[in-house]
């Protein structure tokens, strides 16, 4: 095994979409050392791999960034940092311009205003935004990219970031890098719970699979304050493909109907978790399955849509086709998917300041990484990469960096030797990581049980996923993409521990669905209108509240100026 | 739902590989690339997409109603044609032109 040292001002772990931005940030205000560390290849990693439907997250004519953070609060029942909403909606425009610039074809009308889908939608092409970012971060010479860099560990001394370590799953080195300051870019967590189809078509899930929750994880081992993790995300999406649906609700108007063809959804609300909540209802009650009404728009509207989702998600158009039935022939069938941690969407992960700094020294989140901000989507994840840029300039010219503890290096790579040496015992990472995804579906509320637990079925669930983190200590790696392998079950098991110990703490139903207690089915603001923050010490996961701070201040995080 | 790699076709170019968000497409002894693992694919399409050679086909599961067609692309200057070969034979093209924004 070859090792390899790096050394930069900021390390950037995760080549996404925050990730990307972060770099250009960075880069263009500054002749800092950039590295960005991306498991994959900044190409065509990540969220936006397949392309993007739309820019979910703009300010309209006529609407203010304060719309946009009343809009999240509102959909998130109030669970919401206002300092980060509404930081990042300022910036939501600018970027958007800026990746006109970069090349995003955005449509516009006549007077050159962009077309909205709604108030806070905009129409793009977004098949290849991967790429353009990809393009405008190869321009600095002073950002470096390790494509293939798995980080497993961040090096952390007395809550002070000193670097990283990672592998090289492509050419087999053990990295060890230190930095100044750290960026956790590395987007949220999918594969926690067993998917809708747990065959051959497992990974056909809503969130990139290569996301496995590996900053979070990094985090909650260090002693990094986290957030929220109890408000799970649960995407509407249509049946199989697990394409998004929004194209068809708000592109084509189509409304969500059940069997008998009744439309159900204003009878069970309008919020993200309440139309997910909504479908399942009507197929317990044995009026599924559901659809989105689709049967008869125009047959332009069914080739605009087979395009539209050639650019975001062609799996869709390939069935369309196959059957050989359009939308305006058949309606489109409606699941929910298994539950994700993701904050761009809903408001779980790190507990940051208005800089985006986490609680550990040099440590910074951007994008799905960080907590407290949902409905981010694609441009609030730049708007994030680019303050925590800012931020993080001005770190490292105040900051010395931190050295690195050699035993901590030897400790780490004595690991990597052992995983890769030794027999293969009973275990395989792949039988562990199905057992995770079992568990958390029968006991910590997964497709299986319509998304509802009890404080019982979380206890089970506890013990058992302990169990199975025990037993990852014996598996064996052949290569260093198996050894990716056993680093992503080991964090998305350490992931799976936060979750739980967050829906243990919220006793109450605040989302359906996302967050469905059955022993405490009801809301209840008297007791649990505030966060639910969480650290890990010794081992374990101590969950607390921290009040909710109402709106108007500049920087909500009660620990920092 | 997966892809699979026309060997024939390939030319070797190891494009494919490189864009591919989970590494799950590997070079064989003669260069060739092959999909090493057929049931991690997320179905993003960045391989077809990337490929010279149009020498890769994305397939729908049984267990997601495939029926047995498959997808490849083809560029053109801005146009992006998505062809889907049908068992039966027949062809069905898609052009979209990448110029165009979605019209939802
Ligand atoms: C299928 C899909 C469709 C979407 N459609 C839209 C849309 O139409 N409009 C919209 O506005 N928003 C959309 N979103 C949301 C939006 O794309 C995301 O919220 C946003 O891109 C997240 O950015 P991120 O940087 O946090 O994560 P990502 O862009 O996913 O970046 C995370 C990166 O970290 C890398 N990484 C992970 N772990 C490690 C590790 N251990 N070491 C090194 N690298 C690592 C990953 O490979 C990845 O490149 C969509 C999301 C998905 C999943
Ligand atoms: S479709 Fe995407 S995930 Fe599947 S092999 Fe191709 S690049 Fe990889
Ligand atoms: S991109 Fe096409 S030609 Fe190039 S290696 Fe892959 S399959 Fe072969």
């Amino acid at each position: 095994m070859n090792t390899e040292i790096l050394r930069t001002d900021i390390l950037i772990i995760g080549g996404g979409t925050a990730g990307c931005w972060a770099a250009i940030t960075a880069a263009e205000q500054s002749d800092a050392d950039i590295l960005i560390c991306e498991k994959a290849h900044i190409r065509r990693s990540g969220c936006l791999a397949a392309g993007v439907n739309a820019l979910n997250a703009y300010i309209t004519g006529g609407k203010t960034p304060q719309d946009y953070v009343d809009y999240a609060e509102q959909d998130a029942a109030g669970i919401v940092r206002h300092d980060l909403l509404l930081s990042f909606s300022e910036r939501l425009n600018s970027v958007t311009e800026k990746l006109e610039r970069l090349g995003l074809v955005i449509l516009k009308d006549k007077d050159g205003n962009y077309v909205s889908r709604g108030w806070r939608n905009i129409k793009i092409n977004g098949e290849n935004i991967k790429p353009l970012l990809a393009d405008a971060v190869s321009k600095f010479p002073h950002v470096t990219v390790r494509n293939r860099v798995c980080i497993t560990d961040l090096a952390v001394k007395d809550n002070r970031v000193c670097g990283a370590f990672g592998i090289g799953i492509e050419n087999g080195t053990f990295y060890v890098i230190r930095a100044n300051a750290v960026l956790i870019a590395s987007g949220g967590a999918a594969g926690l719970y067993k998917p809708n189809h747990p065959g051959f078509s497992r990974h056909k899930m809503w969130y990139p699979p290569f996301n496995t929750g590996a900053g979070y994880a990094m985090g909650i081992r260090h002693g990094a304050e986290m957030t929220t993790f109890e408000m799970r995300f649960i995407a509407l999406r249509c049946k199989d493909t697990i394409a998004p649906t929004g194209t068809l609700a708000q592109g084509v108007g189509a409304k969500q109907i059940n069997a008998n063809g009744e439309v159900y959804e204003q009878k069970y609300g309008l919020t993200t978790s309440e139309r997910v909540y909504g479908t399942v209802c009507e197929n317990i009650e044995g009026r599924g399955p559901c659809c989105l009404r689709t049967v008869g728009i125009t047959p332009e509207q069914d080739d605009s849509l087979l395009k539209a989702y050639l650019n975001m998600a062609p799996s869709q158009t390939l069935k369309w086709i196959e059957r050989g039935k359009m939308p305006s022939e058949e309606n489109v069938g409606i699941e929910g998917t298994e539950p994700y941690i993701v904050g761009g969407h809903t408001a779980s992960g790190f507990w940051v300041d208005a800089g985006r700094a986490a609680t550990i020294t040099g440590l910074y989140a951007a994008g799905d990484a960080a907590g407290g901000a949902p409905q981010k989507y694609v441009t609030g994840a730049l708007a994030e990469g680019e303050i925590a840029a800012e931020s993080m300039l001005r770190f490292v010219q105040e900051n010395r960096p931190a050295p690195l503890d050699e035993a901590e290096i030897a400790a780490h790579q004595a690991e990597v030797t052992q995983f890769l040496s030794g027999d293969a015992g009973s275990d395989t990472t792949e039988a562990l990581e199905e057992a995770m995804q079992t568990v958390m579906d029968t006991y910590a509320g997964g497709i299986g049980t319509h998304y509802r637990y009890s404080d019982a079925s979380l206890q089970t669930a506890d013990a058992r996923i302990r169990a199975i983190e025990q037993r990852t200590a014996k598996l064996h790696a052949d290569d260093f993409q198996s050894l990716m392998y056993i680093y992503e079950l080991r964090e998305r098991l350490t992931v799976c521990r936060a979750v739980i110990a967050h829906l243990r703490a919220r006793k109450e139903t605040r989302w359906h669905c996302f967050a469905e207690h059955t022993d405490y089915p009801q809301r209840d603001d008297a007791q649990w209108k505030c966060y639910i923050n969480s650290r890990m010490e010794n081992g374990e996961i101590r969950t607390f509240r921290r009040e909710l701070t109402q709106g108007g201040g500049r920087n909500e995080h009660p620990d920092r100026p | 739902m997966s892809i699979r790699i026309d060997r024939d076709k390939c030319i070797g170019c190891g494009r494919c590989g490189i864009v591919c968000p989970g590494t799950l497409i590997h070079t064989d002894a003669d260069g060739k690339a092959y999909m090493k693992y057929p049931k991690d694919c997320w179905g993003c399409t960045s391989c077809l997409k990337e490929c010279p050679a149009a020498a890769i086909r994305f397939y729908l599961g049984a267990d997601i109603g495939g029926r047995g067609s498959a997808l490849h692309t083809e560029k053109q200057g801005d146009i992006l044609r998505w062809i889907i070969e049908h068992p039966d034979g027949s062809v069905t093209v898609i052009p979209v032109n990448q110029k165009e924004s979605n019209q939802y």
